[in-house]
């Protein structure tokens, strides 16, 4: 089978030193360590009491990791914080060694673990662009080639003989990402920064990230940003605690990520700011939804308060894959006695398109925010039928079929008078 | 396309294609070597004039203190160009393992990020100093056409110490930067002994004020052997060829070079970590 990547049984693991036993990394300390050991040696009777001082302890970043990339698949890497995602990366960089198991890799392999590493801010956007360049594997020739065009892309025509300190920080990142976009590697190793930049440029990066996809080019992409991973991916790895739990599309991955936030702690619930409201539980039923556009959304919401409460405002909110807020609705619910107490939710007329969306759950009172919970949920709505012809047309053009779509009133004016009056 | 090559990256196999590696990363090693030289002289408002001014000040302070105060042999040279050879390969030596020392600390960010053979950073370390030492022997030059001494034909071997001197300042370059990433107060052992090295090298005096018995002892620094040869090379008529010291210092150099490549290696695994 052809592979861009194979992966068999990495692990990684770092020593940890606790407290009484520091990191030898001061001569002192590895001087009076290896007295300590001799004086151990020639008195044996006093072992018992510094052994516990020499003791160390394995972590294991990464356990056992197998997978297999093909060329040309673009594969997102998912994980909580700590789950080894950028461990791996970094192995797949070079950049750390695996402690066990091998990683064969064919082809160029780019890794952009930071949008412009090795900037020094002392020097200009000309001279950083030559050596991020060839810090990142691109020859001299390449860079001057090239050069025009990833100045174009960054937008600092005006400021490449100005010292990149001088730089505002929006233009400093788009150098990075535009000195990285062009790269030509068979293999692209992305790392979490597309979060970068303002909405337009980030548009622009989702662009070349697709783009270079397009081309037949293997990637590999870490991201907390499940929207991205959803958008971009045709295949995703999830991570948790070193291990691979599950290798499958990133819609299920993603689910599954969300479930593994919810289940934190053991407990499958969402905490609140407040200590009287607990165990918040909020997932969407999905096995109610009916496909079509503009069917009912139903979610399942509950919690404990410890108190008697006020009326407490609900607010969802939906955000597409590009994390733009597209919708909102608000419902309140009546004063509560203190206990557990359980609704349905229901939203009617929505009007979002069928695609991807990530729920945004808030709770308020008058007087405080109570909770707020950025991944509460993932909902995929499809459409089946659609009979609307621009819906339809719409929702052919892939990736764009994004946000909210509804009927609007004309109305025709027949003099100037009348509009001003109407308005 | 070409059948593209297959890296395989398994544990302790990394040495493989070590120089394979390092050849293939060439033009980053131009690269670095070329953003540290525009980053020293950048942030300084005179610049390269450092290179100039930093050892005639040496020059002046020793030259009065042990030429006309103290009045130590100078073979019949005068004083202050027996110190301005010392000063060439001494400035050299001491930047580059000041720099070494700080080398890989300095380059944190990018060795945890992105992978190329990191023996690459105290080399271009070395490799910057080299500016200093060639403002010192353009100064050199200048000294000699200045002092009307005349240009002898041993001049000719001033090159072979001037190699001799970038391969010893290499080697320790190598196990300075290694050493202060293990133990992180080998910097300040560095310092001290570069101050201490001072004057245990033949760079304000001539080893001609050194006892006659203690020589075997004093030739063991290999930068004496260094030395010496250049000031024979430049007035053959007054100082003559230390072979023995050079020959001293040519091993110690070479053993200090491979050691320190081989131990540099067996860090270099573990140095985004140890960073």
């Amino acid at each position: 089978m052809t592979y861009a990547i194979l992966a068999e049984g990495v692990a990684k693991s770092f020593t940890l030193y606790h407290k009484n036993q520091p990191r030898s990394d001061s001569l002192r300390e590895t001087l009076s360590g290896s007295l300590r050991i001799l004086g151990r040696r020639l008195v044996p009777g006093r072992r018992g009491l510094d052994n516990t001082v020499l003791e160390r302890e394995e972590f294991w970043a990464l356990r056992e990791v197998s997978f297999t990339i093909r060329p040309g698949e673009k594969v997102g890497i998912i994980g909580r914080n700590g789950a080894g995602k950028s461990t791996l990366l970094k192995i797949l960089s070079r950049v750390l060694e695996p402690s066990s198991g091998r990683i064969r890799i064919r082809g160029r392999v780019a890794s952009l673990l930071e949008v412009g590493t090795g900037f020094h801010p002392e020097l200009t956007g000309r001279e950083n662009i030559y050596f991020n360049g060839a810090l990142l594997g691109m020859s001299k020739a390449e860079i001057r080639r090239k050069f025009d065009a990833i100045v174009d892309f960054a937008e600092v025509e005006k400021f490449l003989d100005t010292p990149v300190k001088h730089y505002s920080s929006g233009m400093y990142v788009r150098l990075g990402f535009a000195v990285a976009a062009h790269l030509d590697p068979e293999i692209l190793i992305v790392d979490e920064i597309l979060a970068v930049g303002d909405l337009r440029f980030q548009r622009k990066c989702l662009g070349r990230m697709e783009q270079i996809g397009q081309e037949g080019r293997t990637v590999l992409f870490v991201s907390h940003n499940m929207n991205s991973i959803v958008q971009l991916m045709d295949r995703s790895l999830l991570l948790d605690q070193g291990r691979l739990i599950l290798d499958a599309s990133p819609t299920e991955c993603v689910d599954r990520y969300l479930e593994l936030n919810r289940s934190d702690d053991g407990s499958p619930s969402l905490s609140a700011k407040v200590d009287w409201i607990q165990e918040v539980r909020f997932h969407w039923l999905k096995e109610r939804q009916e496909p079509g556009f503009n069917q009912p959304l139903f979610f399942r919401f509950s919690f404990l308060s410890t108190l008697p409460t006020p009326p407490i405002t609900i607010t969802l909110g939906f955000l597409n894959t590009l994390g733009a807020r597209v919708s909102t609705c608000k419902v309140q619910t009546p004063k509560l006695e203190a206990g557990r107490h359980e609704f349905g939710l229901i939203v009617r007329e929505h009007r979002l398109t069928p695609g991807c969306y990530f729920v945004k759950l808030d709770l308020w009172t008058d007087y405080e925010h109570l909770l707020e919970h950025d991944g509460a949920c993932h909902i995929e709505l499809f459409a089946e039928e659609i009979t609307d012809p621009l819906l339809l047309k719409s929702s052919f053009r892939g990736r764009d079929r994004l946000g909210c779509y509804g009927d609007m009133e004309l109305r025709r004016f027949a003099s100037t008078a009348e509009r001003i009056c109407d308005c | 396309m070409t059948q593209p090559d297959e890296v395989i990256i398994e544990s302790g196999k990394s040495g493989l294609h070590y120089w394979r590696d390092l050849w293939r990363y060439r033009e980053l090693f131009y690269f670095l070597a070329w953003r540290d030289i525009l980053i020293r002289y950048k942030q300084t408002t005179i610049g390269i004039t450092w290179a100039i001014i930093r050892p005639l000040l040496s020059i002046l302070v020793f030259t009065l203190i042990f030429g006309k105060l103290a009045r130590l042999s100078s073979s019949g040279i005068p004083y202050s160009a027996l110190v301005l050879v010392g000063m060439i390969p001494w400035q050299f030596f001491a930047g580059s393992l000041n720099e070494a020392s700080l080398s890989l600390a300095n380059k944190e960010n990018i060795i945890s990020k992105i992978y190329f053979p990191r023996i690459i950073v105290p080399i271009s370390g070395v490799v910057v100093n080299l500016v200093e030492l060639g403002v010192g022997l353009v100064m050199l030059l200048g000294f000699l056409l200045w002092q009307r001494t005349g240009i002898e034909a041993t001049l000719a071997f001033l090159p072979l110490f001037l190699v001799l001197a970038f391969l010893l300042t290499l080697g320790c370059s190598i196990w300075i930067a290694a050493l202060c990433v293990q133990f992180k107060d080998f910097r300040q052992v560095v310092s001290f002994a570069l101050q201490l090295g001072l004057y245990i090298s033949p760079i304000a005096y001539g080893t001609a004020v050194i006892p006659e018995d203690w020589r075997a002892y004093y030739f063991l620094n290999p930068i004496s052997g260094i030395v010496e040869g250049m000031r024979w090379a430049v007035f053959p008529d007054h100082i003559s060829l230390p072979l023995g010291g050079v020959i001293t210092s040519l091993g110690i150099t070479l053993c200090l070079l491979l050691s320190g490549i081989a131990y540099f290696r067996k860090i270099e695994k573990r140095l985004a970590e140890l960073l």
